[in-house]
């Protein structure tokens, strides 16, 4: 009785259907993720198209290789050099730029490199070199380490030392070691904000140019992979693109700041 | 009933553990009805015969020749442990494990476990865990169970070892009564007066070696070997 | 899920003033659920959970921020509890099912293997539990990894499309337990083999039987060795992880949802799932232990 009872909870438990309809999975970056902006549009997505958008949550380098793989139907990135690369592999046949966002400068309050006073990005990290304050570094391949590890490059800086760590973790997990450890660390916006453990940390420099930030959305080329939902991509991809979204984009706030600037072209 | 084990004829055989002789060589004939004791001293290689004659000890040498062949000859054949071996479940499905093994009907096998139950004053206790049955209840559990298959032979070794006169002779008194029924006896004991009350047939051993046999009354009144005179006297024997 | 975790209202060209003292205001003010505004700000955003809106509980500010953390876990698990939270309910159930199943799956596999090398002798027996019992640590982040090679699109059961769905977490997890269901289950039957053997050998039993029986009467044991299977795959994360894809409404469950929290720095809502997941635990050992315990066949 008892047996039998149990053999058939755990058969329902195996067998319940618990997902069922359109759905397409779309590998985005953890900034994107972060900043909460999935969190609305997705229910709009949701009641617009009647789709349910599955979200891996990895660094540009993984989405990127998801993508190759065949595993995810579309990809929503953030790094110019590897998605070029990704459309002249044919692994997609064209990306749309949607929106941007900018990177930030993060260090401890006391800003003892002095980084807040700089000029321009490179000159900001150029000072926290100098003063071998400890910085902490994404170190995982994806579009923020990519765009950290340029600003280095325009710098005339190869970061090196005991100063300088490489955590090879997401973002949020990387701000929470430079908050241990009252670093300076670069970070998207959207993440930063909604980052629940900021410590002695504090918002030092922003608004350079070179930190902005384009998102793109590239739709899988079936021609790769057969399996992949191509039409349901192409119709999330129209919906992106949309004024309905774009109006989505621009409203959405954190703190009354705007995060996302919506330029997908029509 | 006629036996089909037997005439039993044992030739050399001989068992070792790593290179050591435990038993033998061994030369043994047994024939017609009645209980065989096998006597001995502590480490005469009494429990190691009985196994071996069974079939669960390694024969490395020699032969062991039923009347039958060796397939009726196992499955006609049951052992009774100085430590009775409990399955952990309830007395009733002690009784019943057997039976089912051997593709008795489970309804079948129910009904004959609880007959033999209540014949051997088991019947009160069927669903009791046989693990928390006394050492006596064990016993007769073990040997009701190792009967309840109607075996032609049936090996007891030490059956009475740990237990007190009360429990002894229950045990006895249902292997006096399976004798009856054409079921042969082999048993070691070291209770001189379980075996002079149950005996017909003795197998006196030393050292691994069957040191003289015979039928039970002139072996007890007029033993031909000095050992076994020394050993009846209860002179430690080696 | 996102947590209501508001950003303290740091802007790029805000002057902020470095005074020593002024890093515990900051600290403070950067607890904005105190405030009690939503993050989204607009209604027809709001996407109904509980998990997202959190309310306050009142903590000792002056314990310092991690005992506050702790407070707040507590505090937030008993509500998600108490309200039955959608967001939790269904992560919840879903590594129940996860775990269970694999469990499941496990048991039919490790079970008999148990059993099997346990009266089977034959020549690399030894060998064959040295090394189960060598993969009872088998680090479940590699587990991880060798499923989602093998059931990536591009790689050589990509075909079924079980990348990113329950069923490879499903399997990750049967893999990771496996070993240490067999290993366990197979110290117990060891330990019965060797009480049972003559008797069973006497009795003349195949097997066959002998596996069954074994496996019959050492049932109870065998509940523990499902038990530890069970504790090793619910507090998984590692391979889950990476095979699931940690998707919301999807492949998420408790773990996952927790290194997400923590990942946000929202220390408190993960603590609030861990308590969470511990007492799930813990409920899980008791029901089976109570089914158990209502079998009238007495006790071993």
């Amino acid at each position: 009785m008892i047996r039998a009872t149990l053999t058939t909870l755990l058969t329902v438990m195996v067998f319940a259907p618990a997902w069922a309809g359109d759905t397409m999975r779309m590998a985005v970056t953890t900034s994107f993720h972060n900043s909460g902006l999935a969190d609305v549009l997705l229910p709009e997505i949701r009641a617009d198209l009647d789709l349910e958008v599955q979200l891996l949550v990895v660094g540009t380098g993984q989405a990127l290789k998801l993508g190759r793989a065949g595993d995810v139907d579309a990809i929503l990135v953030h790094s110019r050099k590897a998605e070029d690369a990704f459309i002249a592999d044919g692994f997609a046949t064209h990306r749309r730029e949607i929106m941007y966002n900018d990177f930030v400068i993060i260090g401890p309050q006391s800003d003892p490199a002095g980084a807040g006073n700089a000029i321009t990005a490179a000159e900001a990290l150029n000072r926290v070199a100098a003063n071998q304050a400890a910085f902490v570094s994404r170190g995982d391949d994806s579009g923020t380490h990519k765009m950290e590890l340029s600003l280095w490059a325009s710098a005339g800086l190869v970061p090196e030392g005991n100063w300088y760590k490489a955590v090879g973790a997401g973002m949020g997990a990387a701000l929470n070691t430079a908050s241990g450890l009252d670093a300076y660390i670069l970070a998207d916006r959207a993440s930063w904000l909604n980052f629940g453990n900021k410590g002695g940390l504090a918002l030092l420099f922003a608004g350079d140019p070179v930190l902005f930030n384009q998102y793109a959305y590239l739709p899988v080329n079936p021609d790769k992979h057969p399996h992949v939902k191509s039409d349901i991509a192409m119709r999330l991809e129209n919906w992106l693109a949309s004024d309905r979204a774009g109006a989505l984009i621009d409203k959405y706030t954190i703190s009354d700041e705007k995060l996302f600037v919506f330029n997908a072209s029509p | 009933m006629v036996n089909q084990l037997f005439p039993l004829t044992v030739r050399g055989a001989t068992t070792r553990h790593r290179g050591k002789t435990l038993v033998g060589p061994i030369d043994l004939d047994l024939d017609g009805q009645g209980t065989c004791v096998v006597l001995g001293p502590n480490g005469a290689g009494k429990t190691t015969l009985l196994r071996l004659l069974h079939g669960i000890a390694r024969l490395n040498e020699g032969a062991i020749t039923w009347a039958c062949d060796q397939h009726a000859a196992q499955t006609s054949q049951a052992f009774v442990f100085q430590r009775p071996v409990m399955l952990r479940r309830s007395v009733l499905e002690n009784l019943i494990y057997p039976l089912r093994i051997r593709g008795v009907s489970r309804s079948e096998a129910r009904d004959r476990a609880e007959r033999w139950a209540k014949r051997a004053g088991l019947g009160s206790m069927l669903d009791r865990p046989a693990t928390f049955l006394s050492g006596g209840e064990q016993q007769k559990l073990a040997l009701t169970r190792a009967l309840i298959m109607d075996p032609q032979l049936v090996f007891l070794d030490e059956p009475s070892a740990s237990l007190d006169g009360r429990a002894t002779r229950e045990i006895e008194n249902i292997l006096a009564d399976t004798q009856k029924t054409g079921t042969r006896l082999i048993l070691s004991t070291h209770d001189m007066g379980q075996a002079r009350r149950l005996a017909d047939q003795v197998i006196f051993m030393l050292g691994g070696r069957v040191h003289e046999t015979g039928p039970a009354a002139p072996f007890f009144e007029n033993p031909q070997t000095l050992e076994a005179n020394a050993f009846l006297n209860g002179d430690i024997v080696e | 899920m996102t947590c209501p975790s508001l950003a303290v209202s740091v802007h790029a060209g805000q002057a902020i003033s470095r005074a020593a003292d002024q890093r515990v205001n900051l600290t403070l003010a950067d607890r904005p659920r105190q405030q009690g505004r939503d993050r989204l700000g607009n209604p027809v955003e709001c996407t109904g959970s509980a998990l997202r809106n959190l309310p306050v509980f009142a903590g000792d500010k002056e314990e310092g921020r991690r005992l506050d953390d702790l407070w707040q876990g507590l505090m937030q698990a008993i509500w998600l509890v108490v309200t039955l939270d959608a967001d939790l309910v269904e992560i919840s159930l879903r590594s129940l099912q996860v775990t269970l199943s694999a469990l499941a799956f496990a048991c039919l596999v490790a079970m008999p293997l148990a059993a099997l090398l346990t009266v089977r002798r034959f020549r690399l027996r030894r060998s064959v539990i040295a090394v189960m019992n060598a993969l009872m640590g088998l680090p479940p982040v590699v587990v991880g990894l060798v499923v989602y090679v093998l059931l990536s699109r591009s790689g050589p059961l990509g075909a079924l499309g079980l990348l990113f769905t329950p069923w490879a977490m499903i399997i990750a997890q049967m893999i990771v337990i496996i070993p240490l269901i067999a290993s366990i289950s197979h110290q117990s039957l060891r330990d019965l083999w060797f009480e049972y053997h003559d008797l069973l050998i006497s009795m003349n039993v195949t097997r066959w039987q002998k596996i069954t029986t074994l496996l019959w009467d050492a049932r109870r044991a065998l509940l523990t060795a499902a038990l530890a299977g069970f504790g090793r795959g619910i507090g998984e994360v590692g391979a889950i992880m990476i095979v699931g894809g940690n998707i919301d409404h999807a492949t998420r469950v408790l773990t996952s949802a927790i290194a997400l929290e923590t990942g946000k720095g929202d220390f408190a809502l993960a603590l609030a799932l861990g308590f969470i997941l511990i007492a799930l635990a813990i409920a899980v050992n008791l029901v089976i232990h109570w089914l158990g315990r209502t079998e009238r066949e007495g006790r071993w």
